[in-house]
């Protein structure tokens, strides 16, 4: 299948503060979000990006939605280089390409009603005004917003994390996008309400075809909706495989210990200690060769020079490790 | 039993009335056990620990019920004298609630001094000791909080509450926010601190998993009761409340082979309507018209279960696994 | 999460009228602004019946019925606050001064509020060179040194009323520009505003639909500061006697009084009306803009 969006070598660098010292030296400091991300996103998969807080996930969902520009690489929608998307194409691209948030209570204008926040997408992208209403109603019904119209005149306080997270999911159905970005949808919402997002986060994605990324740092959560999943660590893939084969036979050290982190609903089973130990380094500095040895129980000598490539091991898995690599390209 | 909660009711006044927010709660936490508080957002877990730690918010009040510690009842004038002492806490978003103006040693080395009786050179030497304790280096303790990442700072938080070596620790979300290596490397913290301590603890949070991991008793609350409580293994094997089972359904497994998640469709009461029998009627499958009218406490060895028709657990227990029995459209899509 | 609804309220289809109905609402409940208000409101009366009020014209030169200059008349049934060295009707000049001093302190408001939001809303929203360019030049318009400024200013393009009320929005613009503009940075993060980005509105939509109705309280607290500035400028480059010697205004009447030595001569209706009529719009400004600074900006007080 053909891919929709393309991503080769993508680096985002975010300038910092200098200090007085870096100043001095006439050093350039930055943090590293993303450092050489290449991956393809196929038209109608379910992808999904885990890792640890800071390791870029967040930053790689914007630039897939041409919210930020890279520092580096390409990156390609539908086949068009992103870099080329502006004016007229940029409108179109808006169309269809949508964002899920975090935070639903911070996602909508608090002085904006719910049909007003659902209407808007329909206003920026100059629908005749006749069909707002049908439409607007159709994308509350897509969310399963039940008597959708008593919702209507509410503000954002009045509506409970749930509601809200669906009134976000109809602001961003309600072009009929083919792309869509999840980023910790569900992080914020309460348990119960928890899997009713998630079921129609894949239910849309079954009927609408979309093609959609859905960004956590929660293995459990990811494996109810996507098919593939990409492990980064500090601004790299360094895992990209099935989902199944992430949860069950995970490679990369990393991708072990996130595995072995993650907590089970049954005190039966006996949890393996983790096996690594501190805490991800500094984004503005990370390690040498595999930024992942300082907490890596297999590090070797050659991890320090020699960066990991991510390299096919089976059919759809690839990983980044030296382990996996054992002779010298 | 280091801790006894029994009946306790805790009212807010509000401006739209009095909102019961804990409504006859009851629990025990055996020494040197850990009890999991587990329950939605807003079922009044945050309010019970505040009240044991009589750190209740100022339109808050204990309006019945009492707390037991070391049989010893407590009231204002011994909660003063037991808080931090003997009993110490970590509340919600401990994290966010140190001050970045001071450095973390010195934050830590004020408490040492002003709740205890420790002089400065020696609060000094405790704080590094109580840094080695949590798995942060003494070196960090000149390190100002924004130097801290989230798991570094909630360490921080549960050093502080241990300065003075407590005997009971009340821990409130510790790990909620945090992502799960984090998490599991400040629960196995948690873990050997009860361990070389001897600690007991009660833990507050809405993850079962976490629950599962570390703790050994559980308590199960909704609506400002206690529904469930019990063993860890007990009540997670073989559940006797809706709730519970309910609960347990909407929690993701990364081992299960089950590829689906059941919502409990609806959301808790309002808890400053007044309410009678069982709490969970409106949302529960297996309700029946004599559910309303009151509610039961049944169960022995431990195990205890608030749901009226406990005598057929076991059958509700096989049905609550068929996410069908969950599905009830109109109030799903409320959820 | 419980679900608490309130009653569903009237379809709002403006953004702004919640925004301008709190801050209608705001004086109810901070007596000080309430009183500041209460004062702005008096003054505004008198400046709209000025005519009514003080029928005689304040610059005529007044005659007794004896046909004598009636210079210096102390305090009376005709002329309540006496009259001036050259016979001219305190009470009268007061009046009328009234018009001068609010027409200065609105239209300076105005203009501050108007330059300080569009400069802060484009500075912060788009930054980079746009930003740099506006916030050096308002680097540098803060720099000037306030009075003599004006008066340079006015020196060069006319000791009118008009270049006053220039000189003192060139001066005070950077003030609110700079304060918004730090608003409009912390705005621009939220997860709402990306979100209109996403959903393809474009940068001058969201400006001013997402991001102007949070800035529009912070303009007007700069504007009620403006006013009194502005009043306060006027009268001290009136009394230098830089000021605009053909309209009637406060400065003007205390410049007078002081070079016609009242003060030795112990009279005080000449210059205290006006002293304390400066000091009370002043301050009545200084009370609104406090008031709605507590309501809408309680970080930017102390804790
Ligand atoms: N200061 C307060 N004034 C009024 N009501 C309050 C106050 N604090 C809590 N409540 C109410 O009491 C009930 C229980 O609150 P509590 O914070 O203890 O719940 P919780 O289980 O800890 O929830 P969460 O997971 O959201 O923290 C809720 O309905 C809440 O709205
Ligand atoms: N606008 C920004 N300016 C500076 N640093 C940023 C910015 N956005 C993200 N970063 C940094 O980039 C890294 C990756 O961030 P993010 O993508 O938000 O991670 P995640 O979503 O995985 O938590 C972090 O180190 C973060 O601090
Ligand atoms: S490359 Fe080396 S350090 Fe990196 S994960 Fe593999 S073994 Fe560990
Ligand atoms: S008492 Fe009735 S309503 Fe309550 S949990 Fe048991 S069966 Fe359900
Ligand atoms: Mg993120
Ligand atoms: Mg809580």
């Amino acid at each position: 299948m053909a891919a929709l969006v393309e991503l080769r070598d993508v680096v985002k660098h975010f300038p910092v503060t200098r200090s007085l010292s870096e100043l001095v030296r006439g050093a350039h400091p930055a943090v590293r979000a993303l450092d050489g991300v290449t991956f393809d996103v196929g038209d109608g998969d379910a992808v999904a990006i885990v890792g640890e807080s800071g390791c870029g996930k967040t930053t790689l969902g914007r630039l897939m939605l041409k919210l930020v520009e890279p520092t580096g690489g390409a990156i390609s929608f539908a086949g068009a280089p992103m870099a080329e998307i502006t004016g007229e194409k940029l409108r179109a691209f808006r169309r269809q390409a949508q964002l899920v948030f975090q935070n639903p209570f911070d996602a909508l204008n608090p002085r904006f009603t719910i049909y007003r926040a659902v209407v808007e997408p329909l206003i920026n992208a100059g629908i005749d005004k006749a069909e707002h209403a049908d439409r607007v109603a159709s994308a509350f019904r897509r969310v399963h917003l039940a008597d959708f119209d008593r919702y209507y005149d509410r503000y954002p306080h009045q509506l409970s994390g749930g509601q809200l997270q669906r009134v976000v999911m109809a602001r961003a159905l309600v072009l009929g996008p083919r792309f869509l970005v999840a980023d910790e949808p569900v992080s914020m919402l309460d348990v119960s309400v928890r899997a009713g997002i998630l079921a129609l986060l894949r239910e849309v994605r079954e009927t609408m075809g979309l093609t959609a990324v859905y960004i956590s740092h929660d293995l459990a959560l990811v494996r109810y909706l996507c098919e593939r999943t990409l492990v980064m660590y500090l601004g790299r893939v360094v895992e990209d495989a099935p989902t199944e084969e992430i949860v069950r036979r995970p490679r990369h050290p990393y991708t072990q210990a996130l595995v072995a982190a993650v907590p089970v609903p049954d005190p039966d089973q006996s949890r393996a200690p983790l096996p690594i130990k501190g805490n991800v380094p500094d984004a503005r500095e990370p390690p040498s060769g595999c930024s992942f040895r300082d907490r890596c129980p297999h590090a070797m000598p050659r991890c320090a020079t020699e960066t990991p490539a991510l390299k096919p091991v089976a059919g759809g898995h690839q990983v980044a490790c030296h382990l996996d690599t054992p002779t010298s390209p | 039993m280091i801790l006894e909660v029994d009946k306790l009711q805790i009212h807010y006044s509000t401006r739209s009335g009095v909102a019961r927010a804990v409504d006859g709660a009851s629990f025990v936490v055996p020494e040197g056990r850990i009890v999991g508080l587990v329950g939605e957002s807003g079922c009044g877990k945050t309010t019970a620990v505040r009240a044991i730690m009589g750190v209740l918010a100022e339109n808050g009040r204990q309006a019945g019920g009492r707390v037991v510690f070391k049989g010893q009842t407590m009231d204002e004038a011994t909660t003063r004298r037991l808080r931090w002492r003997d009993i110490a806490y970590v509340p919600q978003s401990a994290m966010s609630s140190l001050d970045p103006v001071y450095t973390v040693g010195s934050q830590l080395v004020e408490v040492l001094t002003k709740r205890g009786t420790h002089s400065r050179a020696s609060a000094r030497a405790r704080s590094a000791e109580l840094f080695d304790l949590v798995g942060l280096s003494e070196r960090r303790l000149a390190d100002y909080p924004h130097q801290f990442s989230g798991g570094m700072r909630q360490r921080a938080a549960i050093a502080m509450a241990l300065a003075l070596e407590p005997s009971l620790l009340l821990a409130d979300e510790p790990v909620t926010a945090l992502d799960v290596i984090v998490q599991r490397q400040i629960l196995d913290v948690l873990r050997s601190l009860q361990q070389r301590l001897h600690l007991s603890m009660v833990l507050v949070t809405h993850d079962i998993s976490v629950v599962a991991y570390l703790c050994d008793e559980v308590v199960v609350m909704y609506a400002g009761q206690v529904v469930e409580s019990g063993p860890v293994r007990e009540v997670l094997a073989r559940p006797r409340h809706p709730y519970t089972m309910g609960l347990r359904n909407a929690f993701p497994d990364l081992l299960s082979d089950a590829l689906e998640l059941v919502p409990i469709a609806g959301s808790p009461p309002d808890l400053s309507e007044p309410l009678s029998g069982c709490r969970f009627v409106p949302r529960c499958p297996f309700a029946q018209p004599a559910c309303s009218i009151d509610s039961v406490v049944t169960g022995s060895d431990g195990h205890r279960s608030a749901c009226r028709r406990d005598a057929e657990a076991d059958t509700i227990r096989t049905a609550a696994l068929d996410p069908r029995t969950w599905q009830r459209s109109s109030s799903f899509a409320m959820s | 999460m419980a679900e608490r609804a309130e009653p569903v309220p009237a379809r709002a289809s403006w953004p702004l009228l919640p925004v301008l109905k709190r801050m209608a609402a705001m004086p109810l409940k901070d007596p000080f602004a309430f009183a500041g208000l209460v004062i702005y409101l008096l003054f505004v009366l008198v400046a709209v019946f000025a005519d009514q009020l003080a029928p005689v014209d304040p610059l005529e030169i007044l005659f007794t019925k004896a046909g004598k200059l009636a210079a210096n008349v102390p305090p009376g049934v005709e002329f309540p606050l006496g009259t001036t060295n050259l016979g001219r009707d305190i009470y009268a000049q007061l009046v009328h001064g009234t018009r001068s001093a609010l027409a200065v302190g609105l239209s300076a408001a105005i203009i501050v509020a108007t330059v300080g939001t569009i400069v802060g809303l484009v500075a912060g929203y788009f930054g980079g060179t746009a930003d740099a360019v506006l916030m050096r030049i308002a680097d540098m318009a803060l720099s000037l040194p306030f009075l003599p400024f004006v008066i340079v200013l006015t020196g060069f393009l006319g000791a009118s009323t008009s270049n006053i009320v220039l000189a003192v929005a060139l001066l005070l613009w950077p003030n609110s520009a700079r304060v918004i503009r730090s608003q409009v940075l912390t705005l621009r993060e939220r997860a709402y505003v990306e979100a209109a980005r996403v959903t393809g509105a474009s940068a001058w939509r969201i400006l001013f639909v997402h991001i102007a109705p949070n800035i529009l309280p912070l303009s007007f607290v700069y504007a009620a500061i403006a006013i009194g500035w502005a009043i306060i400028t006027e009268a001290s480059v009136s009394f230098l006697g830089f000021g605009d010697s053909t309209s009637v205004s406060w400065g003007m009447m205390l410049q007078d009084a002081f070079a016609s030595q009242a003060l030795s001569r112990g009279q005080y209706a000449w210059f205290v009306p006006p002293g304390i009529c400066i000091v009370l719009v002043v301050v009545a400004g200084f009370f609104i803009s406090r008031g709605y600074e507590e309501v809408f900006m309680p970080r930017l007080r102390g804790r």
